[in-house]
């Protein structure tokens, strides 16, 4: 096998791993899209906060340290011990399920039947919010994200030295694929089994689910709405604290992570705003066709360098690809069908 | 003197369908005029300008603009950055492909190109709706950047990447380049400001504007009673774009003087007008005016109380401004949906009353 090929094959197989981390941003909308038709634009900035969060409990920093020098006049800025990573992660969860529950009391619930892009207006004002929020409470610098279950076994990182190995025996050429990207991967895959498990096997789920069938049929069997609604934004914003330490562990905790929400927009597109399925597809297409249209057409490298466009494609090829999937099928792959009534 | 009709007497069917119907308002719109055009001028000074009166003035532009598009068509876009960036290059083009032709007809033609780009970016509108459109708008944001930063025939090969805005006179009197004068740029802003204002006006409460709104409250009801949406929307989006192109050009040209497109013109741009309708009123061009002041202002007053007065450290101030921001939009779509301009509204018809409440 010729060396372009299987250098071809690599970025096929890295633009996989990356359409996984898309996917998993992508799931977190999807969920609260399903059962409460608000498209959540913060969920980028809920993956943010989420990893800022845990890296900051992890490392005992003073909650708003800035803040509190800044009025009182005092220096403090750690606590002064390290926490636990599975112990930080629980605490981690609870102040989701706590953000879920001021974000349902203080802002959705009063704009309970207004139209759906007054809500969407509101999650961007919600992103901003919690983007200022978490830098205060946090603060802005770059963070390392380390998460070690116990000491020595933590997230892998770097090149996966096998398959390297395996690709040089069998095609005489090296073979990259992060170790971070697989076990992001595996991650993803126990997310979703995870996830359909609960929608499908439990109490909640299932009212999980009526809700998102029908708001008020599901009212009139006794399911609280309000609950089921916190519940969703609590799910999805484990969804988004996953998401946050698998990016958070590949490219340090800092604000460019929260424009991975942006990113997850044309998968959702792609797939559909309303199917788990169609955001994992979505993720791995637009993850694999990114990856190949920089390596084919952004840096010519396919075709004989026929076309070159001068890289950094990746920035808008996704939003392109599902601009023109749309014009053609207007409710993504797996979306339902638009019916429209006057 | 009370804030009535009652008195105001209209003798021919232009008075009856005059913008401001009451006295008062009529009367307050001359003096703004007057004020902005005679008397702020003479007591500017180069702070005041960069800091509080160009972004204001600029921005005031580009939200009628994406006002038309939102609060009139129902268009939701994303991509105001990038079109603002295609008003900025084409503006820079012809600046210095035709540097004797007065830049004031090079702004309205950067405008005009603008257009002709948003209408191309607003084909797919008719197939595509509502949530749908705001990220396929997000195409047009990411590409045209990347566009400008990718193609060294739009920023004339320059090894540094960014546009400089050449000096070009008005009357003899500077208002790009290095050595202008504060009431200069104002004044050309301003003349901007005044027109956009006029023409959206009365384009949107006329049968253009009309047809917008139909398509904005139910597109396919719209349909039905006979507006063709193919021109309706792709109208909207070329007006909207004409907008948006000047404010870029003048945005480049006027305030900033240097540009780097990603820095100047990206996303952050385009939710910073987005917000400027919503604050201001979907759908008002007085809106439109409230939120670019108030959006404009914000950052200013809590520079001048944070940093200024309090000390703080300019970070936390800049994040504490992200927070407010953030918390401002969700208090006006809970409290008012339909923003300033509704405030607005409601205290004219309160004082239509004033003070005799029965």
């Amino acid at each position: 096998m010729s060396e372009q090929i299987v250098y071809a094959l690599e970025v096929f197989a890295n633009g996989l791993m990356s359409g996984v981390l898309y996917a998993l941003v992508a799931l977190g909308f999807v969920l609260i899209y399903k059962a409460s038709g608000i498209f959540n634009f913060a969920q980028g900035v809920m993956a943010l906060f989420a990893a800022m969060t845990l890296v900051g409990i992890q490392n005992g920093q003073v909650p708003f340290a800035h803040l509190i020098n800044a009025v009182l006049g005092t220096h403090i800025h750690h606590f002064g011990w390290h926490i636990h990573s599975v112990l930080a992660l629980i605490f981690t969860v609870g102040v989701m399920i706590l953000l879920a529950v001021a974000i349902q009391r203080f802002v959705f619930r009063h704009l309970v039947g207004q139209e759906p892009i007054i809500l969407f207006m509101a999650t961007i004002g919600l992103a901003y919010f919690l983007e200022g929020f978490s830098d205060l409470m946090w603060n802005s610098e770059i963070k390392t994200l380390k998460f070690c279950v116990a000491e020595g076994t933590c997230l892998p990182q770097g090149m996966n030295m096998a398959i390297d190995e395996a690709a040089y025996n069998a095609f005489g050429t090296g073979f990259f694929i992060d170790n971070l990207d697989i076990s992001a991967a595996i991650v993803a895959v126990m997310l979703v089994i995870a996830l359909v498990a609960f929608s499908q096997y439990t109490k909640q789920g299932r009212a999980m689910r009526a809700v998102a069938d029908d708001h008020q049929a599901a009212l009139s069997v006794g399911i609280s709405l309000n609950f089921i609604w916190i519940l969703v934004w609590s799910v999805a914003g484990f969804v988004a604290l996953v998401a946050g330490i698998m990016w958070g562990a590949k490219s340090g905790v800092q604000f460019s992570l929260s424009l991975i929400a942006l990113k997850a927009l044309p998968v959702l597109m792609l797939g559909g705003f309303t199917s788990i399925p169609g955001a994992i597809v979505g993720g791995l297409i637009i993850g694999v066709g990114e990856k190949m249209f920089e390596y084919c057409f952004g840096t010519g490298q396919c075709f004989g360098g026929i076309i070159n466009l001068g890289g950094a494609t990746e920035n808008w090829f996704a939003y392109v690809l599902a601009l023109v999937f749309l014009v053609f099928r207007p409710q993504g792959l797996f979306g339902e069908k638009i019916i429209e009534r006057v | 003197m009370f804030y009535r009709e009652a008195g105001d007497f209209k003798t021919s069917y232009s008075k009856d369908n005059q913008t401001f119907p009451i006295k008062i308002d009529r009367v307050g719109y001359y003096l703004v005029l007057l004020v902005a055009f005679l008397v702020v001028p003479f007591m500017l000074n180069d702070y005041w300008v960069n800091a509080i009166f160009l972004p204001f003035l600029i921005y005031s532009i580009a939200a009628i603009g994406l006002n038309i598009l939102v609060g009139y068509c129902g268009q939701v876009s994303l991509g105001t950055g990038g079109f603002m960036a295609v008003g900025a290059y084409a503006c820079y083009k012809l600046m210095t492909t035709f540097p004797d032709i007065n830049i004031f007809f090079h702004v309205i033609i950067a405008g005009g190109i603008t257009g002709l780009v948003c209408v191309v970016f607003g084909l797919p509108s008719l197939r595509i709706k509502g949530f749908y459109l705001a990220v396929a708008t997000l195409a047009a944001q990411f590409f045209l950047v990347w566009l400008f930063n990718r193609v060294p025939w739009f920023y004339n090969y320059s090894a540094s990447g960014q546009i400089n805005a050449p000096e070009r006179t008005v009357f003899g009197i500077e208002v790009t380049g290095a050595n202008t004068e504060a009431w200069a740029t104002y004044l050309f802003c301003l003349v901007f400001v005044v027109a956009s204002a006029w023409i959206a006006r009365n384009l949107t409460r006329g049968m253009t504007g009309r047809k917008w709104m139909a398509i904005r409250d139910m597109d396919i009801a719209a349909e039905i009673i006979g507006v063709n949406p193919l021109k309706a929307k792709i109208s909207a989006f070329a007006v909207s774009g004409f907008f948006v192109g000047i404010s870029g050009a003048l945005f480049f040209a006027v305030y900033l003087g240097a540009v780097e497109v990603g820095e100047a013109f990206g996303i952050t741009k385009s939710f910073l007008v987005l917000f400027m309708i919503i604050i201001g009123g979907l759908g008002s061009i007085f809106g439109s005016f409230a939120g670019a002041a108030f959006l404009v202002l914000l950052p200013v007053v809590l520079k001048v109380v944070g940093v200024d007065m309090l000390g703080w450290p300019t970070d936390m101030v800049a994040h504490l401004q992200l927070v407010i921001v953030g918390g401002l939009i969700i208090l006006f779509l809970i409290l008012e949906p339909h923003g300033l301009a509704q405030l607005w509204r409601v205290t004219k018809q309160k004082l239509r009353l004033w003070p005799f409440p029965h």
